[in-house]
């Protein structure tokens, strides 16, 4: 389904990425660990399109989608969930969640609506309520959401559990277990690593920018013991 | 009675220009310092007009055509920078204008355009039609905010990478509410040649940008009722206060400079609180316009 080759990025001079590749099925889950300016994001925001990499190829459902702008890529089925949530303070939840599947036919717009107020029943209880004035965990949900909303075939998860308290925590995993279930497959930043390794099928540890390990993420060399941080 | 006619279409075409900046600056979060620039296409474009014989009504979407068109380049342009790049680069549109005007002889250059025909119905018919239209962009910005593309706008406004990621072409958005604004700029220009039935270059310059965007500050942005009623007030105080007129520059700047440091939402953002003060039970919801 997802097929990054050799991926390399930049911000001008430094070289963030180097040459990172992997493959994911649908309905698979990557987790990507690492300490802070590892590459993680920068892997994430290459695939969503944000970072254009100075080299490797993005190949999703055998499309090369690497030259593809990121509004165009997100329609072809790349969710994100940005790092910090980045939900639109001044709409409404239920608005929030109308922007973010737009660009799907409206006449299928109520029943997506539903598929996330099915998952996230408290949505549903503040749809007209301002998304600024959620809890984090609620922003969280609906950042989450507003990604449903595009019914995407790969969902980029950055920071899934930052500022959030274990409880919200772990009601987002239980999330992503719902979504890997609908064959989406999950590519997953998290500050604690034994979260995400426990959750993934698949991991690369990053460092510095450099893959410094990749396999299963059961045999990850940090799944055990205390997180990175 | 001709004297309050003068009054109030004066500030019918103002909040009509406002709403057409509250279009671009509110809606879609693009700060224009040269939007008098396009009422002065607008006029220009209709004067030309109304003086070869076209009756008013006809040189509408003449005039909306010409400032929408000027608008997509200069949309174009601007699509690379934002935030006080994008003010600055309008700024510049703005001096443009004023600039070729002054050199262009068929456009009256800087004597200007005199002798522009009145309106069907005189003052009257002129005060009806400002009316009509502006009542029809109220409505239909109404409609805008709170259709599905009215979201698109604020979540643009409110953050463009996040809208980015979430498949909306940023782009071509922002293009759209350039030239959904800039035409009814233009419009207004239009209807503002037969009011004053005289233009020139200093009719359209900076001073008259600064003007509309502090009707859209204090009124908040993106708020409707408050741009209409901050327009409203700020059009028609210099008549009643000369020395606004005088000082217009100095005055603007200064109430810019205070409504973004002690009430950064306007008059809509204040009419918020109020109502959540008054109702503090209620969970924080939308307005509507």
């Amino acid at each position: 389904m997802l097929d990054v080759q050799h991926m390399i990025s930049r911000y001008g001079p430094v070289t963030a990425l180097h040459d990172a590749s992997f493959t994911l099925e649908g309905g698979e889950a990557l987790a990507l660990v690492g300490t802070n300016g590892a590459g993680k994001t920068t892997l994430v925001m290459s695939i969503a399109g944000h970072v254009i990499p100075e080299s490797g190829h993005v190949i999703l459902d055998n499309e090369n989608i690497t030259e593809i702008p990121s509004h165009i890529r997100a329609r072809r089925g790349i969710g994100l969930v940005p790092e910090g949530r980045r939900v639109f303070p001044d709409l409404t939840v239920k608005e929030n969640l109308i922007t973010g599947g737009y660009v799907l036919p409206r006449s299928s717009e109520q029943q997506r609506l539903n598929d996330v107020y099915d998952i996230f029943p408290r949505l549903h209880e503040r749809a007209n309520q301002l998304a600024g004035s959620l809890s984090g965990g609620e922003q969280q949900m609906l950042a989450f959401g507003r990604a449903i909303m595009l019914n995407p075939k790969v969902m980029l998860i950055d920071e899934i559990s930052l500022g959030l308290m274990p409880k919200v925590i772990n009601e987002c995993y239980a999330v992503l277990e719902k979504l890997r279930e609908k064959n989406i497959s999950i590519i997953l930043v998290d500050q604690n690593s034994d979260a995400a390794l426990s959750f993934a099928d698949k991991a690369i540890w990053l460092e510095s920018g450099h893959v410094k390990w990749q396999g299963l993420a059961r045999d990850c060399p940090l799944s055990k013991g205390s997180a990175v941080y | 009675m001709a004297y309050e006619m003068i009054v109030l279409t004066n500030m019918l075409i103002a909040i009509l220009f406002a709403q057409s900046l509250n279009l671009i600056t509110g809606f879609c979060g693009q700060v224009s310092l040269g939007h008098a620039a396009f009422l002065g296409i607008g006029a220009y474009t209709s004067a030309m007009l109304t003086k070869a014989g076209w009756p008013l009504a006809a040189t509408f979407i003449p005039a909306m055509v010409v400032a929408g068109m000027i608008g997509v380049i200069v949309g174009a342009a601007s699509l690379r920078v934002r935030h006080d790049f994008l003010a600055i680069t309008t700024m510049g549109v703005s001096f443009l204008f004023t600039g070729i005007i002054r050199k262009q002889d068929m456009l009256g250059g800087e004597m200007g355009i005199a002798g522009i025909p009145a309106a069907y119905g005189g003052r009257v018919g002129l005060l009806l039609m400002t009316l009509c239209l502006t009542i029809l962009f109220i409505t239909i910005m109404i409609y805008v905010k709170r259709s599905w593309m009215g979201f698109v706008f604020e979540s643009i406004a409110e953050d463009e990478d996040t809208a980015g990621v979430l498949g909306i072409d940023v782009r071509r958005f922002k293009l759209f509410a350039f030239v959904l604004g800039t035409a009814g700029a233009g419009l207004a220009g239009a209807l503002y040649a037969h009011q004053v039935r005289f233009i020139g270059p200093d009719s359209f310059g900076f001073v008259e940008s600064v003007t509309v965007l502090s009707m859209v500050i204090v009124g908040g942005i993106g708020s409707i009722w408050g741009v209409t009623i901050a327009a409203a007030l700020l059009s028609v105080m210099p008549q009643f206060f000369q020395v606004i007129d005088d000082y217009k520059l100095l005055v603007y700047g200064l109430l810019l400079f205070f409504a973004m440091r002690f009430l950064p939402d306007g008059l809509g953002g204040l009419a918020k609180r109020f109502r959540q003060k008054r109702n503090p039970d209620r969970s924080p919801e939308r307005s509507q316009a």
